[in-house]
């Protein structure tokens, strides 16, 4: 990767070097198709925005606001449907529910997939190449399919409504996707690292640890990204699994439509309030998240 | 790097994470292909039935024509997503503040939760409150998604548009940062147009990563439930109903264990053996790749 890096910082110079000779027409032309491409990913961005918009802006709109009027910006600010969640623990307790299962489910799994896919990237194993396929077909499995069984199953456990429970569960399509983009971010580390590292004395354990994880410090935030996010999006089973203890916001926004008609304005709160942790991890993983996309593979 | 060592102890380091799956997969596996070949009647009155519940699903009308709704989707929003995020990756500023907002934003309708997804879109376009519904109506265009198929139809794949083409160009994106400066120096030298450069520059170095693109885009638009659910409730009638929204309803809404557990099976082979041709078309190329290709 750092030579990559290094290839690039190259080639801008040259780049560079390479415009101051070409002819101003040229760069004239070039320097259209530029704004016009902007142009284009402004909009697009625009129109990607505008439904996020629309919600953000009915979170601080009075109900009587969004059903009376059509305003595209909210006439009387107010902040009243964040105040009632924060203040209500039934509302707030969605959050932190939801929180806990994929902090759990995250740790799990980056501590098993780690050295799994040490194994998969170094060593040839008897079935290495069926287990690699079996892993990936665990993610193709369609959560509905294993509804049913998994309610049974962590009820017979006692697992049932437990974080636990819905953390382990996300395990199923987690721990395939971690150890695919993990296995990608390994074997693009040289292998005479790790044996100039057993050379020099050290035990696998304290090799890993000390010399190994700090070396793929990127991929591995890349992965717990990827591991939030579909830890978080995901509710099928996480409804599926809990009951009142454990049960994810998501759940608890279908409590905003009541009999006397649906609590618009706390639901586009809840909703803006669910996309604001993913906004959090995106920026911290923003200069890596690209080549995590391509599973570590580019 | 394929100069890997033959080594069975690495079974040691893989141990731990079979453990974890074989419960939360094989186990749960096991106890459909258990239900599928059973009547259960009661706690202790169950009697086997063979292939005969496979047989009532593979007739099934409903799910047929729930199949059908299916691949279709899932061909549609392909033939949509791949183009557009393409598009979207070769417009994006490549370094920069820009680069780095850019990429911030992009990514945010990934990050919402799927069923969040559903009332977004459920609330945009609602005729008395949401923007695109009340701006449509102002417009004389007539649109109603709890009434009309077509626009639900509609409403969905640009629902689904919305919220997975940040995938596709995400990865097309990383695929285009890998091209090394000089393929595009030496391009210009050539005078080679900017067609020229896509097709015999930037595709090729995409393939990779467009094969994961469909992949995942097949894999999870196949098993699509939370945003339509909301979105539509399967509706108007079952014009929007796709596979896991049919089983979800017959596991748990109805209870039966036989026909769904055979339903499952059917459901998951079908993404299996897609899913096979992608791994193996994967595995192909990478057997092919020359030598000097990529990092």
């Amino acid at each position: 990767m750092s030579y990559q890096l290094e290839n690039t910082q190259r080639g801008e110079k040259y780049n560079t070097i390479f415009s101051k000779v070409s002819s101003t027409k040229r760069r004239n032309r070039t320097a259209r198709a530029h704004w016009r491409s902007r142009i284009l990913l402004g909009l697009y961005l625009a129109l990607m925005i505008l439904p996020i918009y629309w919600l953000i802006n009915m979170s601080l709109q009075t109900n009587s606001e969004i059903l009376g009027s059509m305003t595209l910006w909210p006439q009387n600010l107010t902040f009243d449907n964040y105040i009632g969640i924060f203040t209500n623990s039934s509302w707030y307790m969605g959050y932190v529910n939801s929180m806990l299962y994929v902090a759990m489910n995250m740790l799990i799994t980056i501590c098993v997939a780690l050295p799994a896919a040490y194994a998969f990237s170094r060593y040839t194993f008897i079935g290495d190449k069926h287990l690699f396929f079996w892993l990936l077909t665990n993610l193709m499995a369609p959560p509905a399919v294993f509804l049913l069984p998994y309610f049974q199953l962590y009820y017979s456990v006692g697992l049932f409504d437990t974080h636990i429970a819905v953390a382990l569960a996300h395990c199923l399509f987690n721990i395939p996707l971690a150890i695919w983009i993990l296995e990608g971010f390994m074997s693009s580390v040289p292998k005479e690292i790790d044996e100039t590292a057993y050379i020099d004395g050290y035990s696998f354990p304290r090799f890993f640890v000390k010399i190994f994880i700090p070396m793929i410090r990127s991929g591995i935030g890349v992965t717990l990204f990827f591991l939030f996010m579909f830890s978080w999006v995901e509710l099928l089973l996480a409804r599926t699994l809990t009951a009142t203890d454990a049960q994810p916001i998501g759940m608890i926004m279908t409590r905003t439509s009541t009999a006397s008609g649906i609590d618009w304005g706390t639901l586009a709160a809840a909703g803006v309030l669910t996309i604001i942790p993913g906004i959090l991890v995106v920026y911290f993983v923003r200069n890596h998240i690209a080549k995590g996309f391509a599973l570590g593979r580019t | 790097m394929n100069n890997k060592v033959p080594n069975n102890k690495a079974w040691l380091l893989v141990l731990p994470m079979l453990v974890l799956v074989a419960f939360s997969a094989i186990i749960p596996l096991m106890t459909v292909v258990n239900y599928s070949v059973q009547d259960v009647l009661g706690p202790n009155a169950s009697f086997f039935t063979g292939t005969e519940w496979f047989k009532t699903m593979l007739n099934d009308e409903a799910l047929q024509a729930a199949f059908l709704r299916q691949i279709s989707f899932s061909l549609i929003i392909l033939a949509i997503q791949i183009p557009l995020g393409i598009g979207i990756a070769l417009i994006m500023p490549k370094r920069g503040w820009q680069a780095s907002a850019v990429l911030i934003l992009i990514t945010l309708p990934l990050l919402i939760p799927w069923n969040v997804v559903g009332s977004i879109w459920q609330i945009f376009t609602r005729g008395d409150i949401g923007l695109m519904g009340w701006g449509l109506r102002e417009l004389g265009i007539s649109y109603n998604i709890t009434g009309d198929a077509s626009d639900a139809w509609v409403t969905i794949v640009l629902m689904d548009v919305w919220h997975w083409t940040p995938l596709v160009a995400m990865l097309c994106y990383s695929g285009l940062r890998s091209i090394p400066e000089a393929y595009y120096q030496a391009a210009r030298i050539d005078r080679a147009s900017k067609w020229a450069v896509f097709r015999y520059i930037q595709l090729p170095k995409l393939t990779n990563v467009l094969v994961i693109a469909v992949l995942l885009r097949f894999m999870h638009s196949f098993m699509i439930y939370a945003e339509p659910f909301v979105l539509t409730g399967g509706g108007p009638g079952s014009s929007t109903t796709f596979l896991s929204q049919s089983l979800a309803t017959m596991a748990i809404g109805q209870q039966d264990l036989g026909p769904s557990a055979a339903f499952s099976l059917i459901y998951f082979l079908v993404i299996l053996l897609v899913s096979w041709v992608f791994y193996t078309t994967i595995m192909h190329m990478q057997k092919d790749k020359p030598p000097h290709g990529g990092a």
